[in-house]
């Protein structure tokens, strides 16, 4: 019987230091409305197919350009949270584009496939990160309104809902 | 051993097992063996003391952005191709060489790279390693302070 208490005691802390890791992290995230509202640097990147991508070709919709990477362990938490907006707001005129930071496309290919991303992503590089203020840390994603100003910047994991809540207000 | 008894055990390894991925990669390097972002600065100013073998064990994305100066570019840990470069890389430096790993790519609890790096270091032998704590990443915690940073061309 202690051996059933201790252990349910260990499991109780384990799930506890989980969920502390997790709120650590994500109270790290800034959301920083722009008070000065710039225009999103505008860029032309392979996809996965090799077609180009310009950014300024989505202007008229609401775009959210996300930093990520497949070893980044919180931006893998956050896609199915996107592709669910994706699916939620595509026909308002919601974008996701995801930039991916990885070295080489190989690993987002399967990344892309195991879990059906229905939006594009694209192979960035140094100086798209320096256009956008140095991609130092990841993930970040960018809002972009309609007239292609950015709304705001979310740096670190940020909860689907906040974003949410700010695609519903660029939307309207 | 009764049923109770391995019930427990059971349980037991689950709760373990839970508790190991709480504890998540990068934050179960023992304090000891990590140093503060301002204390490599101050160290590498001063020129009476060592300079370590800076490696960062990221994304070369990132490092091409921004890295430390002098530090090389290894290919991310969390990779077998990242940790054979970093194997190849050390492999004729005396056990004793002083020896800064780094990344930066995600807050210091979700670091994908520098456990696994540390962990090959201390496999081969190196007794003078120290990891370089990035609470936040590299932008916050090193670029943003107006610490010494440079860029590939």
């Amino acid at each position: 019987m202690k051996w059933l208490i201790a252990a349910t005691v260990l499991t109780l802390a384990g799930l506890f230091g989980i969920h502390s890791v997790r709120r650590s992290y994500s109270s790290n995230r800034l959301t920083q409305p722009m008070q000065e509202q710039r225009l999103a640097p505008d860029f032309a990147l392979p996809q996965l197919d090799g077609s180009e991508l310009r950014l300024s070709s989505y202007r008229g919709k609401v775009v959210l350009l996300d930093f990520w990477a497949t070893w980044c362990a919180p931006c893998r938490e956050e896609t199915p949270g996107f592709i669910e907006l994706q699916r939620k707001y595509s026909s308002r005129g919601l974008q996701i584009i995801g930039v991916s930071m990885d070295d080489g496309p190989e690993p987002v290919h399967v990344f892309y496939q195991e879990f059906q991303i229905n939006y594009p992503i694209v192979m960035g590089n140094a100086k798209t990160g320096e256009l956008y203020g140095g991609v130092l840390g990841l993930p970040i994603a960018f809002l972009i309104a309609r007239d292609g100003h950015i709304y705001a910047k979310h740096m670190g994991a940020t909860n689907s809902s906040v974003i949410e809540k700010e695609i519903q207000t660029l939307l309207q | 051993m009764t049923k109770n008894a391995i019930s427990a055990v059971i349980f037991l390894s689950i709760a373990l097992l839970l508790t190991a991925q709480a504890v998540a990669q990068a934050s179960s390097i023992p304090v000891t063996r990590l140093i503060n972002p301002e204390d490599l600065v101050k160290l590498l100013q001063n020129s009476d003391k060592e300079t370590p073998l800076m490696i960062q064990v990221g994304s070369h994305v990132l490092f091409a952005q921004a890295h430390i100066p002098g530090s090389e570019y290894i290919g991310p840990a969390s990779t077998e191709a990242g940790l054979q470069q970093l194997r190849q890389r050390v492999q004729n430096l005396p056990r004793t060489q002083f020896i800064v790993l780094y990344c930066g790519c995600c807050p210091w609890g979700h670091c994908p790279n520098v456990k696994p790096a540390d962990d090959a270091l201390r496999a081969l032998g190196f007794t003078n390693v120290k990891v370089l704590y990035i609470s936040d990443n590299f932008g916050t915690n090193w670029v943003d302070k107006g610490y010494p940073v440079a860029r590939e061309p």
